[in-house]
């Protein structure tokens, strides 16, 4: 599924978390071509899929194209809690892709 | 894309780095543009590429259409073995009828009576490109970015879409390495239409969720 996959890189670790499992998104300090937006930062979501091993993106836009390769999860969110003033129905979820190191267990 | 095609000139030209780019309504684009210029003819120059090569995979890049994302779709809505693979893994399935995506991997996501599905990229535009070719410019847009995650009832609304309460709304933040689509409802009065009748109802904007499937006016008469 993912073509980077055959690319030579160190060992990456296990996932650490599986699908159903409550996670805290990080607000780590990181510059430059960062895949987490703000508006998910410190807020908490459930892991609803593990999407593969990533080269990690923070990396590839400067040229550092051998890894180490990072896991991915898709995380879904109520809007009610990314937004105070959400408009909307309660029931209403968004969903991103977010990297583990990302992540911390809530 | 800066250009239609690769040209040979060097850039002591007139560039106005800080000239407004209208159609992306952010200055700095502009200077992006010429350095996405000087880079490629940087490129050419040292025969990394050749200008013959650019311009081919300009015109790969627009030879893809959302007519491949409604043969997806219209096969999904008539064969329910091909609806099950495409939801397991879309890019898979788009191969297995000869539909090839060079992104790491396609999800499809689909609506149903309870599940309204939009998508979007806050960070940039990705969007699957492979597949589908250009983004509309108002996915690119930082109004529809910044609130189709933030108030999505509100902006499909001005997509003229409605989403009653009872059905939950679920936005994609494709900010990553996945690429999505929706895939729609099939519209009621559609069972005699063969697939190709069927792809031909499938917009972009269906693909994005934006706006659902609509039979031609004459055809819903």
């Amino acid at each position: 599924m993912n073509p980077l996959a055959a690319a030579p890189r160190p060992a990456c670790g296990e996932p650490r978390f599986v699908p159903g499992d409550r996670v805290r998104v990080l607000d780590l300090p990181r510059p430059g071509h960062v895949r987490t937006p703000h508006y998910v930062r410190h807020k908490v979501g459930t892991v609803v899929e593990y999407t593969g091993l990533f080269l990690n993106p923070e990396d590839l836009a400067y040229g550092r194209c051998s890894g180490p390769a990072v896991n991915g999860y898709r995380v879904v969110f109520d809007q009610s809690h990314l937004w105070r003033d959400y408009r909307g129905s309660g029931s209403d979820r968004l969903f991103i892709e977010l990297y583990e190191h990302w992540l911390e267990r809530a | 894309m800066p250009h239609d095609a690769p040209h040979g000139h060097d850039h002591d030209h007139d560039h106005d780095p800080h000239a407004p780019a209208a159609d992306l309504g952010d200055a700095r684009s502009r200077w992006y543009e010429v350095a996405s210029d000087v880079m490629r003819d940087m490129l050419v120059e040292r025969q990394v590429l050749t200008a013959r090569e650019v311009s081919r995979q300009i015109e790969l890049m627009e030879s893809k259409s959302i007519q491949l994302g409604g043969r997806l779709v219209a096969r999904a809505w008539t064969d329910p073995d091909f609806r099950t693979r495409l939801l397991e893994d879309g890019k898979a399935a788009a191969a297995s009828i000869g539909i090839p995506m060079t992104e790491a991997a396609l999800k499809v996501v689909e609506d149903t009576p309870a599940v309204h599905n939009v998508i979007v990229c806050t960070l940039c535009s990705c969007y699957p490109r492979s597949l589908l070719g250009q983004p509309p410019a108002w996915y690119r847009n930082k109004a529809y970015r910044s609130r189709v995650v933030r108030e999505p009832r509100q902006v499909l609304a001005e997509f003229g879409t409605r989403v009653p309460d009872d059905v939950e709304i679920h936005v994609h933040d494709s900010n990553a390495d996945l690429r999505f689509i929706v895939l729609p409802m099939r519209p009621a009065g559609t069972e005699r239409l063969d697939e190709a009748a069927l792809a031909a109802l499938v917009t972009r904007d269906c693909l994005i969720g934006v706006a659902p499937p609509r039979l031609p006016d004459v055809a819903a008469a």
